[in-house]
């Protein structure tokens, strides 16, 4: 994630957290993927956290996505998914995966996977 | 939570599954590109147009410094200052997933901006040829931020089409390889060409210019 300017936040977002307001993992972003383990749901978690895992049931979902489904900032997903994930209840992932990051086809492909749509 | 949202019924290719949202499996690389504009530009249109999910959107909080000069109408209660991020997204062939990002042009979404734009790989900036001036925000935040962009003028039925492609460009102080197209956002092909004019401006620019 960039730094954000310092500013309070106007409105406790981060309720949904148990008060905690930074993840404990800082790469995760907006398209990190959040997926489930095989990791048995332990009894006693939280409502928010329990929403999300049963929200990654069906799939993977990016950071974005799961936080849209829940109804929460972006900022706040990410700590849920943090908590999670060093519980092992979740695997996260880079939006790229370290052998496609510098890949110089990578915009190839978006293009030609547009026009693809379009004559579809 | 995990409501199952009823789809509107539409023209477009893909039809959406209510409510599954999930990766598809051969998702590989997540991408994004931001469309920016001022409200009303049409940047949620263009998005609901292209996408194969239901648009979704986060809610997202402005910091206390855009809170104070924020005037958005309606929003009168400055602690409660959020401002809704819709998106939505394109699964390609070949596993790359595109997400598209529409962020609001204004300068008091500054902070908000850098965020979002962290990792994109360009701007694709929707302008309204009957309002100019609502654009120069937005450029200037697009300008400052590096991103690599494409300028797409939403035609709507009452735009004027007596400005030259010469005269839009002057007014809006693009630069010569700054592409620039014309495009009805409410059409997914003539959104996804204006997706495309700023993709193969990507490929070809001069890679001098980037980041």
């Amino acid at each position: 994630m960039t730094a954000r300017p310092a500013g309070r936040p106007l409105v406790p977002a981060y309720l949904s957290t148990g008060g905690v307001a930074r993840p404990s993992r800082p790469h995760l972003e907006r398209l990190s993927v959040l997926a489930r383990t095989e990791e048995r749901v332990p009894p006693g978690l939280p409502a928010a956290e329990l929403a999300l895992l049963d929200a990654l049931e069906g799939g993977s979902l990016a950071v974005v996505e799961a936080a849209a489904l829940l109804g929460l900032p972006v900022s706040a997903l990410c700590v849920l998914a943090a908590g999670l994930a060093d519980r092992e209840l979740i695997h996260t992932r880079a939006p790229i995966p370290p052998a496609d990051r510098f890949d110089p086809d990578l915009l190839k492909r978006v293009a030609d996977g547009l026009r693809a749509l379009k004559h579809a | 939570m995990a409501s199952a949202p009823s789809s509107t019924p539409s023209a477009r290719r893909t039809p959406r599954a209510t409510g599954a949202i999930h990766q598809p499996d051969t998702a590989r690389d997540l991408v994004k590109i931001l469309v920016a504009g001022p409200f009303g530009v049409g940047k949620t249109t263009l998005i609901d147009s292209v996408s194969e999910i239901r648009p979704l959107h986060t809610e997202e909080h402005l910091s206390e410094a855009s809170a104070r000069v924020d005037d958005l109408d309606g929003v009168r209660d400055k602690a409660t200052t959020t401002v809704a991020i819709d998106f939505g997204r394109l699964s390609l062939p070949g596993g790359v997933v595109l997400y598209l990002f529409g962020t609001p042009g204004q300068e008091r979404f500054r902070s908000l901006w850098d965020d979002i734009a962290y990792g994109a790989l360009g701007a694709l900036v929707l302008v309204d040829s009957r309002r100019l001036d609502a654009s120069f925000d937005v450029l200037g935040l697009v300008e400052d931020s590096g991103l690599p962009y494409a300028v797409a003028f939403n035609a709507f039925p009452d735009s004027p089409t007596h400005h030259g492609e010469e005269r839009l460009r002057r007014a809006l102080d693009l630069e010569p390889s700054t592409p620039l197209v014309t495009c009805d956002a409410r059409d997914a092909n003539s959104s996804i060409d204006a997706l495309l004019a700023l993709v193969d401006h990507l490929i070809t620019r001069d890679p001098a210019e980037a980041r």
